[in-house]
């Protein structure tokens, strides 16, 4: 058999090294391979992930906290601390060789109920990585942690649509429909977010159908709070977590959108390691991980969100929102190009919203005035726009449908969940693989955006309702052509995104693979 | 770099009433080689370590070590105790005793050193050498060119 062990000892230079020689040579004796990471004080060699892959057992003989046990989750194994492996190594093997034997079956149920109760949340991250290698590590780690966020919400949602139709936005967050004024049950809070006992007023107002749509804006505001964290805990481990997930709370707050969140993880991340590696007083050292790293990187992260991130957020916006309503004199057909790239660029942040309100906005003052019988461009706005939103997460579910060798599992699933979030319009859904590869995911979206926003506005499809995607295509007129425009874009997002991805394929496979097999998932 | 072990850090033939008069005795070995800056400094940290878990390793060895401010440079301080001091481990007293000295900052290069010899210490024949060997100078040319250091 072949096993994998870590040793380590409070001080690491005398019991770390003698329980691994004991381990390997009691093992060689045994008839085993065995393979020893000394995480002691002369710095850890880690262990190859091919050698861990190939390990049928592992074994802690360690007194302090394993470094990286994620990497060792799923596989049966002794825990046994460092003096018994330097007493008795053969005793050692025999019992790891007994873990093995009576560990269940790979493939069966026990063994993937093993794997999921893996202790600890896990990263991507081997220690021996490149920088660039490492940097999609920790951006997929994130991601990882994020996609079911984006599939409960995103469903949760569309459910919503389908039993509340497009109104129940009206219902839950203000306005008239039917001739009848509702109030906004979210109140002043981030829209995610119902004031307390206000499910009242969201079941009376909007009905079951509201608090499947509020589920699913609840689990869609952790998205960016979630990747943050994650993406700094992959970064500086634990203490990297309070700062990340509070900095992405504030990139949600901030509208930032999911680009906020990438700068406030990786802002987090440095920040906690940065602290968590202070040579500190003795004194301080035990106050460090719960009271002083937690308050220092809070502080510095949310200070940075609020004003090197937040504010030139806020003012380009503004700019950008003045500007667009500057180029609403210019040609249709370019408005609508304009219009698709920045719903593409961001799917659901900053930029994307500024066209999203560019366009309900006019649609408010457009139905209003809607009795003259001329064409009006602002219903081809909200048509251009819902159209171009559509695009992104579809043009991913057709891409990791076609190309499934590029994604990883968890990818591949979340590519499932995006036919049904393309087409109810939440752009959202494209996040997780936009977050993973943003240079070749959302250059992808804003061209196919573009495109479908284009032609929609050449074909002059009309829209009347802010929302819904593909449950009010009824109201689009000519809908056939409507339909047309989104599978262009679709086809041409799905396409641009498995060209770029295959420019280096075979790395982004061996990465999927890679992350397939720590998951413990067949390719 | 500095040898982790000389002659003068050699005990032969130590007669010691337990382990921390074994430890004192080639503590102060190191001090009057200028390894160790303050005597009892030193052997507090040694005692601090021995508490959290006895280094009686099996084989007969006893492995007082610490890291420590008092120590300027990595150091292996060794005594041969032909009538055996019980260093708590449970297959009997140690007749090898290796004190090691590591300054608790600088590089890693000397714990590596020291990790090499750690491994050493399992294996029969390394500790049979040093128990055949006939004179101070001996035990110490042989351990150092065993760990690696020059």
């Amino acid at each position: 058999m072949k096993f994998v062990a870590v040793t380590s000892c409070p001080t690491g230079i005398a019991h770390t090294y003698m329980a691994a020689e004991n381990l390997e040579q009691a093992g060689k004796a045994a008839g085993h391979d065995v393979q020893v990471e000394t995480q002691g004080s002369a710095g850890t060699v880690p262990l190859s992930d091919d050698v861990i892959a190939a390990a049928d057992g592992v074994i802690y003989a360690a007194d302090l906290e394993v470094k990286g046990k994620g990497r060792f989750a799923g596989k049966p194994f002794i825990d046994v601390g460092v003096k018994k492996a330097v007493h008795d190594g053969p005793g050692v093997i025999a019992a790891a060789v007994a873990a093995v034997e009576n560990a269940p079956k790979a493939g069966t149920p026990e063994a993937a109920a093993m794997a999921a109760a893996a202790p600890g949340p896990t990263t991507k991250v081997t220690n021996d990585a490149g920088v660039g290698t490492k940097i999609r590590q920790w951006l997929m780690t994130g991601v990882s942690y994020m996609i079911p966020f984006v599939a409960a919400g995103g469903i949760l949602i569309a459910l919503g649509f389908l039993f509340g139709g497009d109104e129940v936005v009206t219902k839950l967050y203000g306005g008239t429909y039917d001739g009848v004024t509702y109030a906004d049950t979210a109140n002043n809070l981030p829209a995610a977010f119902p004031k307390g006992g206000n499910f009242d007023l969201i079941m009376q107002q909007a009905g079951f159908a509201g608090v499947l749509f509020v589920l699913g804006k609840i689990s869609f505001f952790m998205l960016v709070p979630i990747l943050s964290g994650f993406i700094a805990f992959a970064i500086a481990d634990r203490p990297g977590l309070v700062p990340g997930i509070v900095g992405g709370l504030l990139a949600a707050v901030l509208n930032t959108g999911f680009l906020g969140g990438l700068v406030s993880g990786f802002a987090a991340g440095g920040v906690a390691l940065f602290l968590a590696r202070l040579k500190v007083p003795k004194g301080v050292r035990g106050v460090m991980p719960v009271v002083v790293i937690p308050l220092v990187s809070v502080f510095v992260v949310g200070l940075f969100m609020i004003f090197v991130v937040g504010k030139p957020i806020a003012a380009a916006t503004t700019w950008l929102t003045d500007w667009l309503t500057g180029l609403s004199g210019s040609t249709a057909v370019v408005l609508g190009i304009i219009l698709g790239l920045m719903m593409g660029f961001d799917l659901g942040g900053p930029i994307n919203k500024v066209a999203y309100t560019f366009a309900t906005a006019g649609l408010t003052t457009a139905i209003a005035v809607e009795s003259t019988g001329q064409a009006q461009p602002a219903l081809q706005i909200m048509a251009a726009v819902m159209a171009a939103g559509m695009t992104p997460p579809l043009g991913m579910a057709l891409a990791t449908a076609v190309r499934r060798k590029l994604f990883t599992e968890a990818e591949r699933d979340n590519g499932l969940a995006c036919w049904l979030l393309g087409a109810s319009f939440i752009t959202e859904g494209a996040i997780p693989f936009a977050a993973a590869h943003p240079l070749r995911v959302i250059p992808s979206c804003m061209v196919g955006s573009a495109v479908t926003g284009g032609l929609v506005m050449l074909f002059g499809n009309e829209l009347r309702a802010p929302h819904g995607g593909i449950f009010v295509v009824a109201l689009v007129s000519k809908p056939v052509l409507y339909l047309l425009a989104i599978a262009i874009g679709m086809v041409i997002t799905a396409f641009l995104v498995i060209v770029l991805m295959s420019l280096d394929a075979k790395k982004t496979e061996e990465i999927a693979a890679a992350e397939n097999a720590m998951e413990g998932v067949p390719a | 770099m500095t040898d982790l072990i000389t002659e003068e850090l050699v005990v032969l033939d130590l007669v010691a009433s337990d382990k921390v008069d074994a430890t004192r005795q080639l503590a102060a070995k190191l001090q009057a080689a200028g390894r160790v800056t303050d005597l009892e400094g030193f052997l507090a940290d040694v005692a601090a370590r021995e508490a959290q878990m006895a280094t009686g390793m099996p084989g007969g060895i006893g492995l007082p070590h610490a890291r420590s401010d008092y120590v300027t440079v990595p150091s292996l301080g060794l005594a041969r105790v032909p009538a055996g001091v019980d260093f708590g481990a449970p297959d009997g007293p140690a007749t090898l005793v290796f004190l090691i000295a590591a300054p608790t900052g600088g590089g890693s290069e000397h714990l590596t050193i020291l990790a090499a010899l750690a491994r050493r210490l399992v294996r029969p024949a390394f500790r049979q050498t040093i128990i055949d060997a006939p004179d101070a100078a001996s035990v110490a040319s042989y351990v150092q060119g065993e760990v690696g250091g020059q």
